[in-house]
């Protein structure tokens, strides 16, 4: 049986069976909607892959918040609504420092509040939060062992609609923040256009930009196509052909790599990965692992799981920062509700489980579920233009959405059997 | 002959595991209203006589088993314990099967409640029928009558003393009618001496109302004073079986412990040269509360240098004395190495102390299943003595020095090649490994700290046997070649009595006493007994 | 004065609700016969369900996040009924008979999901009603129409054509007024011809404005409506699960919720009891959606049973039941006091600040409940 094969020719072998069927099923898929898009639509398909990327970038970082959780045994966090609060709170109080008279007692500063200092204050200003509510809820999971998840997702409920609560009564003065009736409490959704919009998308930005001498340089290395930020994508194809071909064309193909974003989630994955290897990084691992094995060398649990945690929720807070700059708003109340359980099927669809994950997971997870969600959507709309059950068949992806979502965590939840019989 | 049949007779049975013989021909006879110890030390087949007896379904699992068993002169052969309980056999477990939430009357009625006729819900069977709560505690008050305990039927098991519940659930097997034979397992263990006198009356009770009792414990003294009959296994044997006239607690200890001189797998060891001497760790009024292996006041000097083996039945706390030492459990009492007292339950103390661990519960504590042979070899050193590490290792710092995987894949390959451990590789997972290099494995990560001391619990439990001279072996050179002390702990007293210098007997939570391994047999099965020698 | 702690500290949550609500009334200067009408109406139309969770954690499955399954198929009854026109009672009852097979299959593979998924069964539940809810909207905005031969236009979707027909499209609607059973269980008599012998016999009886509805008035104002055959419905159940948890099968469930090994020991077969106990909670769910839908009249074809779950934990929490316990007086002290709640942070809100102040605190309050006695429990059980 065992016949001898070159050693290139079986750790190909091994890749392909490593990267798993499920992987492989939705990379067979997406080659299929790519294929229909540039065969039966008007699509442009380098605008869809340049789209792909952005919103890969966009939700990274906060699938990469999942990590040390599972990798600490804490499971998956659901609490990190909490994080993602916090991040809103960063972001909001900084943009508030573009009023004349902030919260009615400070200076302006639109250091603070715009650009990249304001994006960093932004940062300043959530992240001892998210490590203060981090510890209080690590502390709280750490009490409530095996109903983790459970706790966790009623904690992200709760802090969103405690937040919710607050978002009204925030004695905010901005004109761009407050609501318009009543003269306080903080509309439902904030635009971000002269922050800090698309900050990390969008750089390395062209030297006509105002970017530096360096800076510009990068930009010309990834100018793919239509690089004016806003326009992005917008410019139509003259032709079907011109459309179609997905091979940089400089005007049309609406192809766009946001370098920054890229550059800050995969920088962060390589930390994290590093992180792993450090000794304090594995003694987590062997933490979530083997607790029992972990208490026997004289590795503090619970300081573990909790640390995992302070981690994930500061993570949550830096990936909204960063989703909200390249969606080009704060969503307040309750837009955030339900983020936890796709960043969580992203996780899992990219090969991880209740009690492993990678930092690979975190990358392929994000790249194909984002992936198939951004060229899922208007493709099918598209094809079913012209059908008289469009307005209904329309919904076929948010469908699939949720079938192929919390499909995925039921599996990964039902595959690990339980502990107590 | 118009004598009637004895309540149940075992003929000749035999049991393999996958090829290991742990019952070679077994007989005993149980006569109605008799009681009979079975005795036998850990794994003398004990337990699988009573799966055999009780149906279990892991018998049939694994190729059933050859001989007769009889009840009351008919053949049976119960295909599951609900068979056998139909069939008039009750067992008193160690561990309650009670539910807490639950009435005495509820306990004693679980699943075979009586219950009201109905007419409406015919159709559904019995799982409509209402419970018929008079029957139910006059049948339980009935029952808890016959073994005089004096306690409303009313009231919760929750709210019972620990001592009590032994008493509820013989009361439900009493109050099975068809009940013929009744065995009690170590009844005793978790009971007062005030208890256990009640439990021994009732016992005779029970069996001069004509119920056989098979009664298997470990302490001697009540065997003498309960017993009518008393049959000793070895090594799944039946070595000796008689009235109880005929034997006495030396006769019996003797028995079960007797050396088998056909079974020379490991090295018997020459004498060494000097005695160790100085002691290396005190031991002062140990308790640990390991559940079912806790260790209650225990006292111990172990000299520098020497093997010293702990031994004893399950259960008695032999187990409990490591892991109470590594921190692993709740531990209380005075603990000093070298002279310097130990902070107790703090593991890192105990490791930074010089103590290293090998479990007894390999796959459990000792290793991660899927992680690698070398990650488990090196987390530990990582951890605890900053080893492979690149980077800073002292300071704030210190918890960023990152993991070094080329030197820790280096002395993973060389702990390989040293223990024989069979493997594709470093990189292999050690949940695929078998038990024996698994171990190995084990032994590789406690010697990677750098021990004073290593404390083995179980070394050679469940490998085969090559692994096992192999694993003592090197239990041996690391002792004389290294200066290495060594705490084994040991169910098998051969092995202990085969490498160690010095062995101490644990029975109930305490060490009944310290031997030479070349003590005779007798006072081993003594101590093992809880008597004095 | 220790008794008083222990009964304090066993009753924090009701308690609390019991002190948010008075603040509430007290400084909104809520008029309380107003309060008393509104909670009662919600407490009839949603304590079937609330009673519906008590038999799984009876069983020891915690709670029932799945009843949302529950609840959509006591919606696919509805919808039945709304395309078969089948008013009155006779519908209530005809969509009850469609609901109960379609509520015992999905209890079913529930179940043997949770037998899978043991000690997990509650974060199951959640996912399970969120996947469920994804199946649920394929099959009734795409299949529906096309595939599964529904055919009344006020079912469908509707397109109006240029030539001023209307021709029915793919998917249910996303509202439906369920006119032809509306209030059927509270206003029975209503829903007869008014010139039938029944509504004569009745207006003989108990004059002519009795429609099967008791107003409770007190001091000149209404402060409750007593809907006989609701409440009746709902005692019946009441006394039909205490009758049920002392029959043979019931103890069965109350063992293996107690100590599942212990049950296995004795005999019981654990795993068909639980998934029986999801079985029957399902079914209960899919006669408590009904009972809901028809007091509201109006079915959100793809929304009314997304926080059935939720709603209802949240209620049976606030009783004072527990993750591994609870009682049918659980169930309607916690219905009453989380309706009062959910009526006074409301009402006081939108009074005192704005309408969605007291939406978002509704929320909240029910996250933090459930939050906080899940913590609570898992935390007590931690610690033995």
């Amino acid at each position: 049986m065992s016949e001898s094969k070159s050693p290139i020719v079986e750790k190909i072998r091994e890749g392909v069976i490593g990267f798993g069927m499920a992987r492989w099923i939705i990379v067979a898929f997406l080659f299929i909607i790519w294929i229909v898009a540039a065969l039966w639509t008007d699509e442009n398909l380098g605008k869809m892959f340049g789209d792909c990327l952005v919103r890969t970038g966009m939700n990274g970082v906060l699938v990469l918040a999942l990590l040390l959780p599972v990798r600490a045994g804490n499971g998956l966090n659901f609490g990190l609504p909490l994080g993602i609060v916090c991040g809103l709170i960063g972001g909001i109080i900084g943009m508030e420092f573009a009023a004349e008279e902030p919260f009615g007692i400070f200076a302006t500063s639109e250091f603070l509040s715009r650009g990249w200092s304001g994006f960093i204050f932004a940062h300043v200003v959530a992240l001892p939060l998210a490590a203060l509510c981090g510890l209080a809820l690590g502390w709280l999971v750490e009490r409530v062992r095996g109903q983790e998840m459970m706790v966790g997702i009623y904690v992200g409920f709760g802090a969103i609609a405690g937040m919710c609560v607050i978002w009204l009564v925030i004695p905010v003065k901005s004109q761009e923040l407050v609501l318009p009736i009543g003269g306080h409490g903080v509309r439902q959704t904030v635009l971000i256009d002269d922050y800090y919009t698309r900050i990390l998308d969008h750089w390395p930005r062209s030297a006509e930009e105002g970017a530096s001498a360096p800076e510009a340089l990068l930009h010309r290395v990834f100018d793919f196509g239509t690089m004016e930020p806003v326009e992005a994508g917008n410019a139509k194809p003259r032709t079907r052909a011109e459309a179609r071909s997905w091979v940089p064309h400089r005007k049309y193909t609406g192809f766009f790599v946001p370098v920054g974003v890229l550059l800050y989630w995969l920088g962060m994955c390589g930390l994290l990965a590093l992180f792993l290897r450090t000794r304090i990084g594995v003694a987590m691992t062997a933490a979530g692992s083997n607790p029992d094995f972990a208490r026997s060398i004289g590795i503090h649990v619970p300081r573990m799981r909790i640390a995992s945690m302070v981690a994930s929720t500061m993570l949550g807070a830096v990936g909204i920062l960063v989703y909200s700059q390249s969606y080009g708003f704060y969503q307040l109340y309750k837009a955030p509700l339900w983020m936890a359980f796709p960043t969580v099927a992203a996780l899992l669809l990219g090969g991880a489980s209740l009690k492993k994950a990678s930092v690979f997971h975190v990358i392929i997870g994000t790249l194909l579920f984002q992936s198939l969600l951004t060229t899922s959507l208007p493709v099918v709309n598209t094809l079913v233009k012209d059908s008289a059950y469009a307005s209904s068949l329309s919904n076929l992806p948010e469908i699939a959405r949720l079938i192929i979502q919390n499909g995925v965590i039921l599996y990964a939840l039902s595959r690990v059997t339980g502990g107590r019989k | 002959m118009t004598s009637p049949p004895p309540a149940l007779e075992l003929d000749g049975i035999r049991k393999e595991y996958y090829g290991n013989v742990v019952l070679q021909g077994v007989d005993l006879t149980l006569a109605k209203g008799e009681i009979h110890a079975l005795l036998g030390e850990n794994g003398a087949g004990k337990s699988t006589l009573m799966n055999i007896l009780f149906g279990m379904p892991v018998i049939a699992e694994t190729g059933g088993f050859d001989g007769e068993v009889r009840l009351a002169g008919a053949p049976v052969a119960f295909g599951s314990p609900e068979e056998a309980m139909a069939g008039g056999i009750g067992m008193v477990h160690q561990e309650f099967m009670l539910i807490p939430g639950f009435t005495v009357a509820e306990n004693i009625k679980l699943n075979r409640e009586p219950l009201r006729p109905t007419k409406v819900f015919k159709p559904f069977g019995n799982a409509l029928r209402r419970l018929d709560e008079g029957v139910m505690h006059a049948d339980a008050r009935a029952s808890l009558d016959r073994i005089h305990l004096d306690l409303s039927s009313h009231v919760l098991i929750s709210a019972l003393p620990v001592g009590h519940m032994q008493f509820i659930e013989i009361a439900r097997e009493v109050d099975k009618s068809a009940i013929k034979v009744l065995v009690f397992d170590e009844p005793t263990a978790v009971l007062t001496e005030g208890e256990a006198e009640t439990l021994l009356g009732i016992m005779r009770e029970l069996a001069e109302q004509g119920i056989a009792i098979l009664f298997i414990t470990h302490r001697l003294e009540e065997v003498m004073r309960v017993a009518d009959s008393v049959t000793i296994l070895r090594d799944g044997q039946r070595v000796w079986s008689g009235p109880k006239q005929e034997t006495s607690v030396e006769h019996i200890a003797e028995t079960m412990v007797g050396r088998d001189l056909e079974s020379d797998e490991v090295p018997v060891l020459a004498a060494r040269d000097e005695k160790p001497q100085t002691t290396i760790l005190e031991v002062r009024d140990l308790a640990v509360a390991m559940p079912g292996e806790s260790v209650r006041g225990l006292d111990l000097d172990i000299r520098r240098g020497e093997i010293f083996g702990l031994g004893g039945l399950a259960g008695q706390g032999k187990i409990g004395v490591a892991n109470g030492l590594m921190g692993l459990y709740p531990t209380t009492g005075s603990v000093k190495v070298n002279g310097a007292e130990l902070r107790l339950n703090q593991p890192r103390e105990s490791l930074n102390a010089g103590m290293s661990f090998v479990s007894e519960d390999r796959r459990g504590v000792g290793l991660i299943l899927d992680e690698s042979i070398e990650m488990n070899i090196a987390i530990p050193a990582v951890e605890v003595k900053s080893k492979f590490l690149r980077g800073p290792r002292s300071g704030w710092l210190k918890s960023f020095g990152w993991f070094d995987g080329t030197a820790a894949r280096r002395h993973a390959e060389s702990m390989i090649e040293r223990l024989d451990i069979r493997t594709m590789g470093p990189s292999q997972a050690v949940g695929r490994l078998s038990g024996g290099n698994q171990q190995k494995v084990c032994l590789a990560r406690a010697m990677v700290l750098d021990p004073d001391i290593l404390l083995v619990s179980e070394p050679t439990r469940g490998i085969d046997v090559g692994a096992k001279k192999l694993v003592l072996d090197l239990l041996v050179e690391l002792n004389r070649e290294h200066g290495l002390t060594v705490i084994m702990t040991s169910s098998e007293l051969m092995e202990l009595r085969s490498v160690c210098d010095r062995i101490a007997i644990v029975t109930e939570g305490k060490v009944a006493g310290i031997l030479p391994p070349d003590a005779p047999d007798v006072k081993f099965g003594l101590l093992m007994s809880g008597e004095a020698v | 004065m220790n008794r008083l702690v222990a009964f304090l500290a066993a009753n924090v949550v009701p308690i609390m609700f019991l002190g948010i609500s008075a603040a509430g009334i007290i400084m909104a200067d809520l008029t309380l016969s107003s309060v008393s009408s509104d909670v009662s109406e919600r407490v009839f139309r949603n304590l079937f369900l609330v009673l519906s969770l008590i038999i799984p954690i009876v069983a020891g499955l915690g709670l029932n996040f799945g009843i949302v399954l529950g609840a959509m198929a006591g919606q696919i009854g509805l919808i039945l009924i709304q395309n078969g026109k089948i008013g009155g009672l006779e519908g209530l009852f005809v969509a009850t008979a469609g609901s109960i097979p379609l509520a015992i299959l999905f209890g079913y593979l529930t179940g043997l999901l949770f037998n899978r998924t043991r000690g997990r069964e509650m974060i199951t539940g959640i996912i399970l009603g969120f996947f469920a809810n994804g199946i649920y909207q394929f099959v009734f905005l795409i299949l529906a129409g096309p595939v599964i031969p529904l055919h009344a236009e006020d079912v469908l979707l509707t397109k109006r054509n240029l030539d001023g027909t209307v021709s029915p499209l793919m998917g249910l609607r996303v509202t439906m007024n369920l006119t032809m059973i509306e209030a059927a269980l509270d206003y029975p008599l209503e829903h007869f011809a008014p010139d039938g012998w029944i509504r004569k016999m009745s207006a003989s009886m108990f004059g002519d404005r009795f429609a099967g509805s008791i107003p409770i008035r007190f001091g000149g104002v209404k402060w409750a409506t007593i809907p006989i055959l609701t409440l009746l419905t709902n005692v019946a159940l009441c006394f039909g699960l205490t009758w049920f948890l002392r029959t043979k099968l019931g103890q069965d469930l109350r063992a293996v919720g107690q100590d599942s090994h212990v049950a296995e020991v004795s005999g019981i077969r654990v795993d068909r009891c639980r998934i029986i106990a999801i079985i029957m909670s399902m079914v209960l769910a899919a006669m408590g959606q009904i009972i809901f839908l028809q007091n509201m009249a109006v079915m959100n074809t793809y929304q009314s049973h997304e926080q059935v779950g939720f709603y209802a934990i949240a209620a049976l929490l606030v009783g004072g039941a527990t993750v591994s316990r609870a009682s049918i007086w659980n169930a309607i002290f916690g219905t009453i006091l989380f309706h009062l709640l959910i009526v006074v942070v409301s009402t006081a809100g939108s009074r005192l600040e704005s309408p969605q102040i007291g939406e978002y605190l509704r929320e909240f309050f029910a996250y933090a409940v459930i939050g906080v006695t899940l913590a609570l429990h898992a935390w007590r059980s931690k610690r033995g």
